[in-house]
């Protein structure tokens, strides 16, 4: 699987964002051919439009999912709603990996798994942002929440018989049958996302109250194991 | 009348009780039996018989067919809601795996390991667990008992008695009263009073906009107060007396022939009136000898009651520490006991105690607040261990993202209790 394949890199990558931020964004030069990546479905700079995904000006400090007149899904509104604000920190999550930031964005885009890429495209977005001068070049949470995620505990094998029993806390709220019904379905996420996205409401770089709080006590071998059991939850 | 738990489907369950005889035990296998088919006994029968697969023989004793859940029962109230919406049948749970018997539990001989039913014939078991609800504390409001409950209903074990306040409410006359009297520490789901006199006000801000609603408290404070005082101001500006402790609102009696409320020796004529009196533990955890007090102490690991290790006691019914009586602290607490439950009798490994509650509330269309926290066992008791509320002034796009998870999270309880 891709997926997979990807994954150390992945979060090796994670770690090395973090001291990329703490240098710089990166090169805005480099980060316009990046952007080419970007082109086909967002527009930037004077008079862009929305076009199948939104325009990006002023994306700097603007809440997710508030373009007035973009259609954007249920996901990125409630993240938005939720307190996702895009920064330097959060548009290097979401641009890693989409889904795990934010569930089922639209945006169709496997990510980016090059953190100087990253730091590089971030260099060019920030310069249609308002008053890029007065953007920080790392902000402050970016530095003091480092993503901390070592790759080691990506690799634990979740134990499914645990797993399930620690599901009984999230179904509580989360239809088991996979349902969005006012709560996002949390079943058949492959296992990598499933970690990644409970870490960073661990992190509180996810911004529900309730779901800091459920994994705020949940350990790396109690992430594992959930998903580990809702990989495979029918 | 001798009140219990949904005596008003009394007559639909004496007439199906001699139809659901006790199960004909004896296959060898363990036996659970649970009473009671709320949020706590229907999702530990659930999750017993599912994660047993058949190895351990699970009875659910519930007198009546249809359960009312009593969270989402002020929305039937203030009209966002259909009775039946909120009416859920044991048919999935009979289909997987768990006899279900339509009777009442009237008598527990813990010497024996039985229950006996008021159909006749009694129910053996290895392990009980006891998920029984609340019932009221007799004498708690001067001049209310449940022979008055047709008068001034308490609607707080939900089905016909919700349906009869919501009628009286709209019989009101128009700029009539509606009283609330409101009950001490500790009661099933804390903020749920003042829900009720939200979804009240929503009702009457449609239909009876001069309405006045008159709320007698003995507490000086309840469950997201600022919240809920911050919404009342907000959508129904001079419509709601809230009087607490301070002002008398715990010296408060009723006289339900003359539908009057006296208040700190202040009589009030009232058209509507709903009763919420002191509760303690649903009458069988006192029949079987495992209450102390009005409540049933039980070990936080497990839920196992301090009088019986093979009786367990989910629920409002426990005395358990910090958590609320909620039907999410009771799914929780059946969680953790299936588990240790199904330990105890097959070897299945059990895994740590972790429980959690949330409590959502809905002041007026799309203006949700919620209230949760995550607990531990410890050896006294079940402890806190972090938790959020609601803030004020949120954003009308965060209090209705807030009321649609609650909508989310009705239809997850749910199934997670009745599959």
């Amino acid at each position: 699987m891709i997926f997979r394949m990807f994954l150390p890199i992945t979060f090796a990558s994670t770690i090395a964002a973090s001291v990329v931020f703490g240098e710089g964004l990166g090169d805005a030069g480099k980060g316009t051919k990046i952007f080419s990546k970007c082109k086909s479905c967002h527009r930037i700079g004077n008079g862009a439009i929305n076009r199948v995904g939104p325009h990006l000006n002023g994306i700097f400090g603007r809440k997710a999912g508030t373009i007035v007149g973009f259609a954007y899904s249920k996901s990125m509104v409630r993240a938005g709603v939720d307190g996702l604000v895009w920064t330097a920190e959060t548009l290097d999550a979401y641009l890693e990996n989409p889904k795990s930031l934010v569930s089922k964005t639209r945006m169709n885009f496997r990510g980016l798994k090059n953190p100087q890429a990253r730091a590089d495209l971030l260099a060019f977005l920030r310069g249609y942002s308002d008053e890029p001068i007065n953007i920080p070049e790392a902000e402050p949470t970016a530095t003091k929440t480092d993503l901390k995620i070592d790759p080691a505990i990506l690799t634990i094998k979740g134990d499914p018989e645990y797993g399930e029993y620690l599901s009984g806390e999230c179904k509580t709220c989360h239809q088991s049958g996979g349902e969005d019904d006012g709560i996002p379905a949390i079943t058949k996420w492959p296992e990598e996302d499933f970690a990644i996205a409970m870490h960073a409401y661990k992190q509180k770089l996810r911004q529900h109250p309730v779901m800091q709080m459920m994994a705020g006590r949940l350990s790396d071998e109690e992430i594992a194991a959930l998903a580990a059991y809702f990989k495979d939850h029918e | 009348m001798k009140m219990n738990r949904r005596s008003f489907i009394g007559t639909v369950t004496a007439a199906t009780a001699t139809l659901s005889a006790p199960m004909v035990m004896g296959s060898g296998k363990p036996r659970v039996v649970i009473v009671g088919g709320g949020a706590g006994g229907a999702t530990a029968a659930r999750y017993i018989a599912k994660d047993s697969k058949g190895g351990i023989e699970v009875t659910l004793i519930e007198p009546s067919r249809a359960y009312y859940t009593c969270f989402f029962s002020n929305l039937y109230i203030g009209g966002l809601r259909d009775i039946n919406s909120i009416s859920h049948s044991y048919g999935t749970l009979a289909t997987n795996g768990v006899n279900v018997v339509h009777d009442w539990a009237i008598g527990v001989d813990r010497a024996a390991k039985t229950v006996s039913l008021a159909g006749g014939g009694t129910v053996p078991y290895d392990k009980l667990i006891l998920s029984p609800g609340i019932d009221f504390v007799e004498g708690a409001v001067e001049g209310w008992d449940t022979s008055a409950q047709n008068a001034m209903p308490h609607a707080y074990k939900a089905g016909s008695q919700t349906e009869l306040l919501k009628a009286q409410i709209m019989a009101m006359p128009q700029g009539g009263t509606f009283a609330m009297v409101a009950p001490p520490n500790p009661f099933r789901c804390p903020p749920g009073p003042y829900e009720r006199v939200s979804m009240v006000a929503h009702l009457l801000k449609a239909n009876n906009a001069t309405a006045k609603i008159i709320v007698a408290d003995p507490k000086p404070k309840f469950s997201k107060m600022s919240l809920f005082q911050e919404g009342w101001a907000e959508h129904y500006e001079g419509m709601i007396d809230w009087i607490g402790e301070d002002f008398g609102g715990g010296n408060v009696s009723v006289d339900p022939a003359a539908m009057t409320v006296t208040i700190d020796g202040e009589v009030t004529k009232v058209d509507a009136c709903n009763v919420i009196p002191a509760m303690k533990a649903g009458h069988i955890a006192h029949l079987a000898g495992v209450t102390d007090g009005n409540w049933a102490p039980v070990n936080s690991a497990d839920m196992s009651t301090k009088a019986d290790p093979d009786v367990y006691v989910l629920g409002d019914s426990s005395q358990q520490g910090d958590m609320p009586k909620s039907g999410f602290s009771a799914n929780s607490q059946a969680k953790v006991c299936a588990n240790a439950v199904r330990g105890a009798l097959t070897g299945s490994k059990v895994f740590p105690a972790k429980f959690s509650n949330t409590c959502w509330s809905l002041i007026e269309i799309n203006d949700g607040v919620k209230v949760g926290a995550t607990y531990q066992a410890t050896p006294e008791k079940i402890a806190k261990v972090d938790g959020f509320i609601s803030k004020a002034g949120e954003t009308a796009e965060v209090r209705k993202a807030t009321y649609e998870e609650s909508v989310g999270w009705y239809t997850g309880i749910t199934a997670d209790m009745f599959g």
